[in-house]
């Protein structure tokens, strides 16, 4: 387990100065002059000369890379062009509304997507198991961003139940000024800002969710062990939720590791729906304002947290199921 | 695996196709078939597009700007008064291209990548599945955002970066298939031959990996539908005037209060699509591996 752990450590960092290299890459490879960008139409070429000096641009790629990654280590990402601020700052600011947004989503994908799957197994074959596996087919095909929009056509300009865009206040702080003056109005005002777009997002992991429970669920349901446990004259419901359940959740745990990356994909596309203030707005404006210190900044992080979460899937599924030998 | 006959169809070799066992197992299969028979009708209309869609591409009536659906325009008017319905089938063949040749880009660089890595072990393997790795530890939208940034948008871009996108993916699953066939004993026979390396992998290992490639291909089309119609509506995809539905949804979003057709009805294009191609994709899945049907 150690060695696998130390293995597993070595191979992230590999993996990860891949990334930067690659992230390096796409920045070079963005058309246009950075230094021009920086210093709009109107600078003359010997300003352009001295910021492609200052930036250093000039220096061989090599040194340029060098330059990056050592900036990169210290945690300086670069200014970004149009904030006049450092990225690392823009990305700290930004993430809460984006850390908000997965969480419900994945809250909603859990709390609906489970028992939906376990309903639909135990059920199997009944009136419930197609209607659901139906509309979790339509789930799994229908991309998020336009759920948004339908959702904002009903909820919002349709029936005006929901505001359409917009975050005001923080899950989180929300929460606290609950608990420190007891009004339950901040909170509403919270939650329906972020009700439509969490739903929006979680729409196609709760379908996958739903659907990976029920698959796993009949798999187990077929074990010897569950037919041993019915025979000893155990209740259904503990057959089902003692026996069965807890095995059925380790291919839905993977499964859940696996689309942290789509849910990250997801909430760019939610955000410029919801016009949600989160970093894949950021990174939305940032690539139309060609401010590409911000960009790259916000696509590395964006590769590292994705990398070191898929590392604690992997050892988390080893936790889950002893049955699997990590090495 | 795909052409696995049947004991009996080996007793009888005089059997014609729609007599075996295998074929009989295919139209008995729902999901493939209906799967089928929508993947069938939307080729279809991307291929005649121009001859189904009511109007043409540049066809613009500034009366009929945000017009409701009619008997004129079943489907209503955008914001230049372009017919809904007409956008929606030429915008078939954008999404379709490049759902089809992105995962055949895919298929051929990971599926090349993956076998070399798989065959050779050692040193090319390590090299090879760490730049995978690299390419794996992106999100795939961000990933695909990054690359199109990258390269400008343009049809051709999209395809190589969507494709790029799903590279990885094929290369471990073909390098986790060769790995698993390269021990069997018919593949030491052949080598004791003298066979060629080449002429191994395209003569006994390919044949053999085909079934999870042809599954996966299939599968990837939707998402590569999908991950095309996010690049467009983000407007680093297909830029207009060409029409996608991506593009659409991010034109319609505007006038989303006033006039909600265009959004509504590309939004559907796109889910009939997606799911025409993950119905199809089960369909084989059940078909070629019997043993993971449900």
């Amino acid at each position: 387990m150690f060695r696998y752990l130390v293995r597993r450590l070595f191979l992230l960092l590999l993996v990860l100065f891949g990334v930067m290299i690659l992230v390096f890459a796409v920045g070079r490879m963005i058309p246009g002059d950075p230094a021009r960008v920086m210093l709009g139409e109107r600078a003359t070429e010997e300003m352009v000369q001295n910021m492609r000096v200052k930036l250093g641009l000039n220096e061989p790629v090599v040194v340029q890379f060098g330059i990056y990654f050592i900036n990169v280590i210290k945690g300086d990402l670069g200014t970004s062009i149009t904030q006049f601020q450092p990225v690392i700052k823009i990305i700290q600011s930004n993430f809460m509304a984006t850390f908000e947004l997965a969480l419900m989503s994945v809250i909603w994908a859990v709390l609906i997507g489970i028992p939906v799957g376990i309903l639909a197994a135990k059920k199997k074959d009944t009136i419930f198991d197609y209607t659901s596996m139906t509309i979790a087919l339509f789930g799994v095909s229908m991309p998020v961003f336009w759920i948004g929009l339908i959702f904002i056509l009903v909820f919002s300009v349709q029936l005006n139940w929901l505001p359409a865009s917009g975050r005001e206040i923080g899950l989180f702080d929300a929460f606290g000024e609950l608990f420190r003056t007891g009004d339950f109005s901040v909170l509403w005002e919270a939650f329906s800002h972020i009700i439509m777009p969490s739903l929006a997002l979680g729409s196609m992991f709760t379908a996958m969710i739903a659907r990976m429970t029920r698959s796993s669920m009949l798999e187990v349901l077929d074990e010897n062990y569950i037919e041993t446990a019915r025979a000893k004259g155990v209740k259904e419901s503990r057959v089902i939720n003692r026996h069965a359940r807890k095995n059925a959740m380790i291919p839905v745990v993977t499964v859940i590791g696996m689309q942290i990356g789509s849910l990250m994909g997801g909430a760019v596309l939610t955000e410029t729906v919801f016009a949600w203030p989160g970093i894949g707005r950021q990174l939305v404006e940032a690539i139309f304002a060609r401010d590409y210190p911000l960009f790259q900044g916000i696509i590395l992080m964006a590769a590292m947290f994705f990398a070191v979460a898929n590392l604690i899937v992997d050892l988390l599924y080893g936790v889950l199921d002893p049955r699997i030998k990590l090495q | 695996m795909i052409e696995e006959n049947t004991l009996n169809d080996t007793l009888n070799p005089k059997r014609k196709f729609y007599q075996t066992r295998n074929f009989y197992r295919a139209i008995h299969n729902k999901r493939l078939i209906i799967g089928l028979f929508l993947v069938v009708f939307i080729v279809i209309v991307a291929l005649f597009a121009p001859l189904i869609a009511p109007e043409g591409l540049f066809s613009m009536d500034f009366n009929a700007r945000l017009a409701k659906p009619s008997g004129e325009h079943l489907l209503g008017c955008d914001d230049f008064g372009r017919d809904i319905l007409s956008r929606i089938i030429l915008g078939t063949r954008v999404s379709l291209t490049v759902g089809l040749v992105s995962q055949l880009v895919a298929l051929l660089l990971g599926a090349t990548l993956g076998m070399i890595a798989g065959y050779y072990g050692e040193l090319v393997d390590n090299i090879i599945m760490r730049i995978m790795d690299v390419f794996f530890s992106f999100p795939s939208l961000l990933l695909a955002i990054a690359l199109m940034t990258a390269f400008g948008s343009s049809m051709s871009n999209i395809i190589l970066a969507i494709g790029i996108v799903y590279t990885p993916h094929f290369a471990r699953i073909v390098r986790g298939s060769v790995l698993s066939v390269r021990e069997k004993e018919y593949i030491e026979s052949a080598r004791a031959q003298g066979m060629s390396d080449v002429r191994l992998i395209i003569r006994h290992i390919l044949p053999n990996i085909m079934g999870p490639i042809i599954i996966y291909a299939t599968m990837g089309i939707g998402d590569a539908i999908l991950t095309e119609a996010g690049l467009s509506f983000l407007g680093l995809g297909i830029q207009p005037p060409t029409p996608s539905w991506g593009g659409m949804l991010s034109n319609g979003k505007n006038f989303i209060s006033v006039a909600p057709y265009e959004v509504i009805f590309a939004g559907i294009a796109i889910v009939f699509t997606v799911l025409a191609f993950n119905t199809f994709g089960d369909g084989i899945r059940d078909y070629l591996d019997p043993r993971q049907n449900q």
